[in-house]
């Protein structure tokens, strides 16, 4: 079966044009307890003006901010069977789907889009943690093939935000089985020899990390963004001591030996924009000014 | 001495009265309770046959975490001839979690690899309970890549809690190192047989066991976490383990309607623990047959069949 020949296209970015942001709300930075203004938030890609504290940022805005003039194309995921466990804790799976549907209005934990970035072709996919910790599940393994697939159709680099905190419970083993499965995606965009570049992000966490986000060509990751196998709180149950300060940090990992880089989100474009062209062997992107973007089609 | 579950608690009873009985017995000549002790025997005999004949997924966790099932090592030893032990990740340290080797099966040479979880005090926090580290990763996957360049066949014994959640494991790459191996495993051009022999623990068990053939034994589980950690987490409640694994689908009877595995080896009555040699001998059988299957294909099939092995997944559901 063919999975790239499942997508709709073009569906209208309008779609996914920018919710109002009501200006009468604040955020405390849980980093440095600053109250910020959503919009004031929002305007800074979601990272504290005061502390520089990266907070999570959906995809949808992730992507808004990557892509030029905020232009993509979603791309449509094949749905896996619903709750193919019939899982139920305190609540059913098909419940817990529902509510974190309608809390972030996305269909499930990644979204997968293509487009130009600094006026070069790219598939981006986006990992969202608000929606039931970004967990992995089948969802996320079909976005991951498709994103894949379409990088070696398109012969473009593909960038993914990780941010999860692990494999979906409620899928069980087949949660699990999306380990070999999105390392075996990955491995046809190595062979096309194409850039796979991941992006960290607070937090990555459990199979996710011990799966594709590991296997980057090029490895970033935001500033002090959790990333490991084990959290802290399960290896301090385990050896009964204090971590050190910092521990599992980005910059931690970049110190140890498993990070390329750790970049700032307002230099992540131009970064992403570099290392593509460069890897793909593209001449340095034009700088300079991008035309406006079409103001009628992002405001409806 | 037998090391008996608590579920098995009645049958330890019995099997106990029946003892002393017949301990009874030696102290006076006169004494006549053979009748009696087979009466016992036989009670015995049904009601073990009665509780292994619907383990609840629970039940089958303890099974397959029991101590004196065949490990990692057991396989080694009786299945595998002239087998040299093969040590370290060339880089930080040797993993004694991880055994690894060269051997014949069969007069074939292959590469073998598992988990080992310990038999006593000792072994176990020698071998860590099984739970390897980031160069118990990196040795499988030098010896992968060994298999590869050899052209030998990798079988993979599977018991293992997880990997090990540590501070040292995690500043040496934990997480990159289980990647690392699950690659590595889709990478090689020769056949890769898995067997969970006990515990298949989450991403530590994936690393092992991204096969061409994935043989469960009957009261193994397989599962993205343990029921106790899926309990603490959905039912903030660590002692809810039993609904958790009810609701994990860990058992190699769910796993193979799933198609997670390919077959179940079958254990004697009352579990591998209590036929060791009988549980060792099936499953070289099943490793036979799994190795005949695969002779003759080119190494792009081998890799090919792999791959499509675990992009189909998840077509099938239990539900539907
Ligand atoms: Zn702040």
């Amino acid at each position: 079966m063919n999975w790239i020949a499942n997508y709709v296209r073009p569906r209208i970015n309008s779609l996914f044009s920018k919710r109002d942001v009501p200006e009468n709300l604040w955020t405390k930075c849980t980093e440095c307890g600053t109250m910020l203004f959503h919009r004031e938030l929002s305007q800074n890609a979601n990272v504290c003006p005061n502390c520089d504290h990266h907070m999570n940022i959906s995809p949808r805005d992730r992507l808004l901010t990557l892509f030029d003039n905020g232009k993509f194309t979603p791309i449509e995921i094949p749905k896996p069977i619903n709750d193919p466990l019939g899982f139920k804790d305190q609540k059913k799976y098909p419940d817990r789907m529902k509510s974190a549907q309608k809390k972030t209005e996305a269909d499930e934990a990644m979204l997968v889009a293509e487009g130009e970035i600094g006026r070069t072709k790219m598939i981006v996919a986006a990992q969202d943690f608000s929606f039931m910790g970004g967990s992995m599940g089948m969802y996320v393994g079909n976005a991951i093939i498709v994103a894949c697939k379409l990088a070696v159709e398109k012969k473009c680099p593909l960038v993914l935000f990780s941010a999860a905190g692990g494999a979906r419970m409620q899928e069980g083993i087949l949660s699990l089985m999306q380990m070999p499965r999105t390392t075996v995606a990955v491995q046809l965009l190595k062979e096309a020899k194409l850039p796979f570049i991941v992006v960290l992000t607070n937090p990555t966490t459990g199979g996710v990390t011990a799966s594709y986000a590991m296997l980057g060509d090029i490895q970033i990751a935001e500033p002090n963004a959790l990333i490991c196998f084990a959290g802290p709180r399960v290896i301090e149950q385990t050896i009964r001591e204090k971590l050190p300060d910092g521990f599992q940090k980005a910059e931690y990992l970049l110190d140890h030996g498993m990070l390329d880089r750790v970049v700032h989100r307002k230099n992540l474009k131009e970064e992403l924009v570099m290392l593509s062209r460069m890897l793909m062997g593209l001449n340095p992107a034009i700088k300079g000014d991008l035309p406006k973007p079409d103001s009628s089609e992002n405001n409806e | 001495m037998q090391n008996y579950l608590e579920f098995e608690r009645p049958l330890a009873e019995i099997e106990g009265k029946a003892a002393e009985l017949r301990a009874l017995a030696k102290t006076s000549e006169e004494m006549n309770v053979e009748n009696e002790a087979s009466a016992l025997d036989k009670k015995a005999g049904d009601l073990l046959i009665n509780l292994y004949e619907n383990l609840t997924p629970w039940r089958k966790c303890q099974v397959a975490r029991h101590p004196d099932r065949p490990h990692c090592k057991d396989y080694i030893d009786k299945l595998f001839q002239d087998y040299i032990p093969l040590s370290g990740d060339r880089n930080f340290a040797d993993d004694h979690a991880v055994m690894g080797g060269i051997g014949r099966f069969n007069d074939q040479p292959v590469i073998v690899l598992g988990q080992e979880k310990g038999y006593d005090t000792k072994t176990r926090i020698e071998r860590n309970f099984g739970m390897a580290r980031p160069e118990g990763y990196r040795k499988a996957i030098r010896l992968m890549d060994l298999a590869d360049r050899f052209n030998l066949p990798v079988i993979t014994l599977v018991d293992t809690p997880g990997a090990y959640p540590g501070k040292g494991a995690e500043e040496r790459g934990q997480s990159e190192a289980i990647a690392r191996s699950t690659e590595k495993c889709l990478q090689i051009g020769v056949p890769l047989i898995s067997i969970i022999i006990g515990e298949g623990g989450s991403g530590g068990a994936v690393a092992f066991a991204t096969a061409n053939r994935v043989i469960m034994l009957q009261h193994s589980i397989y599962s993205v976490i343990s029921p106790e950690g899926c309990a603490s987490i959905l039912w903030k409640d660590a002692e809810k383990m039993r609904e958790a694994a009810e609701a994990l689908r860990l058992t190699a009877q769910d796993l193979l309607k799933l198609g997670v595995c390919d077959l179940i080896v079958e254990e004697p009555v009352g579990g591998a623990q209590r036929g060791r040699d009988v549980t060792i001998k099936a499953v070289g059988e099943s490793i036979e047959i799994q190795l005949e299957s695969l002779k003759g294909f080119d190494r792009k099939t081998l890799i090919a069949d792999r791959r499509q092995r675990f992009l189909d997944l998840g077509e099938k559901g239990l539900t539907s």
